[in-house]
């Protein structure tokens, strides 16, 4: 826990010393492997399994991938199964969905999810709502994926964070992974469900190393969709989260811990459906709530499960008003003081945390 | 009498059983899995309709076929083409037996069209209903040039493709008036109707043109020789995503045939409002097209088959504009006087109706009588009005199927409500 919380702290660029090759050999106990080459393996393994599994998106061939996540696959699945596309958002995603509804299973990356903007309409009415509207008649197993949220210094138009526009539609599934093994886990399965999934890569985390249990060194390693993950016990609150900010909602949890109060940590993994089920046993043990996210904070992830715990059991159970910990409500500006203090910080958890414990 | 026809018209009609429109040359799985839809439906076998309708049509031949012509020849227009050196044949063979499957096809179709009017205006139907009489050239003439295997998408003007592909008017008219013995189990309504390589009815303007360049890029991918039709109207054709797909499409070589249907109106708006340039068949630049007749179906047919030919044969995608043109309003909210004539109306209706055009010419060349003609008016009638009872009697979707279909290959699970109590399961 020390070691992955120490890993956050430090800047996170990239750092091709940590970055390592293939892994279907023997591996040793103690296997660390980026959340990019997680999910690298993870649609390496898919697109060898499933023949009618492709990749298509800018760059993602002979570039390697703008941020290397699909590197290597281009040599080895060649022209047919790697396609870089032109610019066209729109016209590709359609082109990727109009494949997946012909039965094949594209994986479409947008460059970052900004960029989906553009495309959403193919995502949202061509592709989450086409099952539903034919009587259950064409299915769409699509996934798109991509880099998505704040990155670091790439301004407004760059850094938005989509997890509240996709999860709000019924017909698509939405995931969020935060380390390599929600990273490979939920890939493959995202691959391997039948429906449109929209996979939030986070690009800050791309180059940070976790420890690969060797569960997760399986071709067959799979992360149900729709089920979040306690990655921290505790009893006095509940803090939950989704991608890199589970990281910093750790890293609060172990300041905390030496001042006695134990934070319970949820990763989501999952946007949509939502784990309900988890979030709410916890709040009945803990009597308190907090959810942190990166993205703004009206109708937000955060809005969304602070609803659903007032209409739900865990409401009696509450000591305290349901805090959220968001982005700030702006534009996300550039300079650095602005931008360190537009997303959420571990300082602005731990003080939500205290706030909300009264202490 | 009726046991010798009845023999001779299983002679006749050959060994294997031809499905309802008689247009694929094997078996049909469009018709079996039809057919399992219709048995889970409740709906009666259709096998039996047509064989009872085949030992009619076995017996009229019987006895007429010593007065007909097997087949004849027709001229029709050249093709207008861009950047191809030559294009569809001038002349072409009809046989007697297609045309009087054409007549069948475009007339179940105009009434069908017709049945919707009327069903909307006793608001029977409700919400959208774009109309398509008047363009039955395209749907059935494109048939005519492919294969069941092949695919075909389109916009919201699609009940007739919608029929030429393969489904009863039944569930066509049944997933209009939202009930569900609808192809749709009425989820979908007008726009969003489906079938075997029929991917609907789409609502969004233009979406369905990248989506129909995908289609052929899983054509090229399985490596089978299929091809994928994709149509957008005069109004679509003006839309961004539509040069993105034209780009891929001529970059990867899909084998796409972008189709305009250019039937002069995008809702209100004549093309010389909307468009730079009215050539719809040249917008495709460095695509090869051919501008087409689509009040002929024989001009549509042979067209359909050389830009077929041309995208099996790997050159690429090609780009047919069809000039049609459509007798309703845009959608059923439209009248259709407002920005166009009634005496322009009036003289497309006159001079070059599609189900005129070919009645014309199989009566003038003894391809087939008056009178048989008008009998097979009297059956798609009665088609179509059975059809209409149908759709009026079924009675809607159980409200419990609300949260049906949200996954495909799901377990069950819940969907809220309009509020926190009200709960639908949802099965895939």
């Amino acid at each position: 826990m020390a070691a992955v919380s120490g890993l956050v702290r430090r800047p996170l660029r990239e750092v091709s010393g940590l970055l390592k090759r293939r892994f279907h050999w023997t591996a040793p106990t103690a296997l660390q492997v980026t959340v990019r080459d997680a999910i690298n393996q993870g649609m390496d393994e898919e697109l060898e399994r499933d023949e009618k599994v492709f990749l298509l998106g800018e760059e993602v061939a002979q570039y390697d991938g703008a941020y290397k996540v699909s590197r290597g696959l281009w040599k080895k699945y060649g022209d047919k199964r790697i396609i870089d596309t032109p610019i066209s958002e729109m016209g590709f995603a359609g082109i990727a969905v109009g494949a997946a509804m012909a039965g094949l299973r594209p994986i479409c990356e947008f460059m970052t999810f900004n960029f989906s903007m553009q495309a959403i309409d193919q995502v949202i009415n061509s592709a989450a709502k086409t099952y539903y509207m034919s009587g259950g008649l064409q299915p769409v197993p699509i996934v798109f994926r991509g880099p998505n949220g704040a990155s670091a210094g790439v301004a407004a138009q760059h850094s938005q964070c989509f997890a509240a526009w996709y999860g709000h539609c019924p017909g698509l599934k939405v995931v969020s992974p935060w380390n390599s093994e929600d990273a490979k886990g939920l890939i493959k399965s995202a691959i391997r469900d039948n429906n449109p999934v929209v996979v939030l890569e986070n690009e800050l985390m791309y180059g940070v190393p976790f420890e690969f249990p060797p569960e997760a060194q399986s071709k067959d390693f799979l992360i149900p969709i729709g089920k979040a993950k306690i990655e921290r016990q505790g009893t006095h609150i509940t803090v939950v989260s989704h991608s890199r900010p589970v990281g910093h909602c750790l890293e609060a949890a172990a300041v905390l811990s030496k001042e006695g109060v134990e934070c319970e940590v949820i990763n989501m993994r999952t946007i949509r459906p939502m784990d309900m089920e988890t979030i709410e046993a916890s709040v009945m043990k803990t009597n308190h709530l907090v959810t942190v996210e990166g993205g703004w904070p009206q109708f937000g992830v955060g809005a969304e499960i602070c609803a659903r715990i007032m209409e739900g059991p865990a409401f009696n159970f509450l000591d305290a008003p349901a805090v959220r910990v968001t982005g700030a409500d702006v534009p996300m500006p550039y300079a650095k003081i602005l931008e360190d203090n537009s997303i959420p910080q571990v300082k602005d958890i731990i003080f939500a945390i205290k706030k909300t414990l009264n202490i | 009498m009726r046991k010798m026809l009845a023999a001779v018209s299983r002679v006749l009609s050959g060994a294997s059983q031809k499905p309802r429109h008689g247009f694929a040359m094997l078996p049909s799985l469009v018709s079996i899995s039809r057919l399992k839809q219709s048995s889970h439906l409740g709906l009666p076998k259709c096998w039996d309709c047509s064989h009872s309708l085949k030992t009619r049509q076995a017996s009229r031949v019987l006895v007429a076929s010593r007065n007909f012509a097997n087949d004849a020849t027709f001229e029709i227009k050249k093709c207008d083409l861009h950047r191809l050196e030559e294009g569809p044949p001038v002349t072409t063979v009809l046989t007697r037996e297609d045309g009087l499957k054409y007549y069948r096809m475009m007339q179940t179709v105009r009434r069908m069209e017709l049945k919707a009017d009327q069903l909307y205006k006793q608001k029977i139907i409700r919400g959208f209903c774009h109309l398509c009489d008047g363009q039955e050239a395209c749907c059935v003439g494109l048939e005519a040039g492919i294969n069941p295997t092949d695919h075909l998408i389109t916009a919201y003007r699609a009940h007739g493709f919608t029929f030429t592909r393969g489904l009863s008017v039944r569930e066509i008219l049944a997933e209009l008036t939202g009930r569900k013995g609808g192809c749709a189990k009425g989820k979908g309504g007008s726009m969003h109707m489906y079938a075997k390589n029929f991917y609907g009815g789409n609502g969004i303007v233009g979406a369905q043109v990248p989506l129909g360049a995908g289609i052929a890029l899983a054509c090229k991918y399985n490596g089978k020789d299929e091809v994928c039709l994709t149509l957008y109207g005069d109004g679509a054709a003006n839309q961004g995503q539509i040069f993105e797909a034209y780009n891929m499409a001529a970059l990867w070589k899909l084998p796409c045939i972008f189709i305009c249907e250019n039937n002069r109106y995008g809702m209100g708006t004549s093309v010389e409002r909307a468009a730079a340039s009215t050539d719809y068949y040249k917008r495709g630049d460095f695509i090869p097209g051919l501008r087409v007749d689509g009040m002929d179906i024989l001009c549509v047919r042979e067209a359909t088959r050389f830009a077929a030919a041309y995208c099996r044969s790997g050159k690429g995608p090609i780009l047919m504009e069809l000039q049609t043109y459509r007798y309703h309003g845009h959608s059923m909210s439209d009248p259709g006087v407002s920005y166009r004539t009634r005496e322009e109306i009036q003289e497309v209706r006159s001079k070059s109706d599609p189900i005129m055009l070919l009645k014309d010419r199989m009566v003038n060349s003894n391809l087939a009588s008056v009178e048989e003609l008008k009998e097979i008016d009297v059956e798609v009638r009665k088609e179509i009005e059975d059809a209409a009872q149908f759709a009026t009697a079924d009675p809607e979707p159980p409200l419990e199927e609300l949260g049906y279909h949200i996954y495909s290959s799901d377990p069950p699970f819940e969907v809220r409500g309009a509020n926190q109590w009200i709960k639908f399961k949802s099965v895939s």
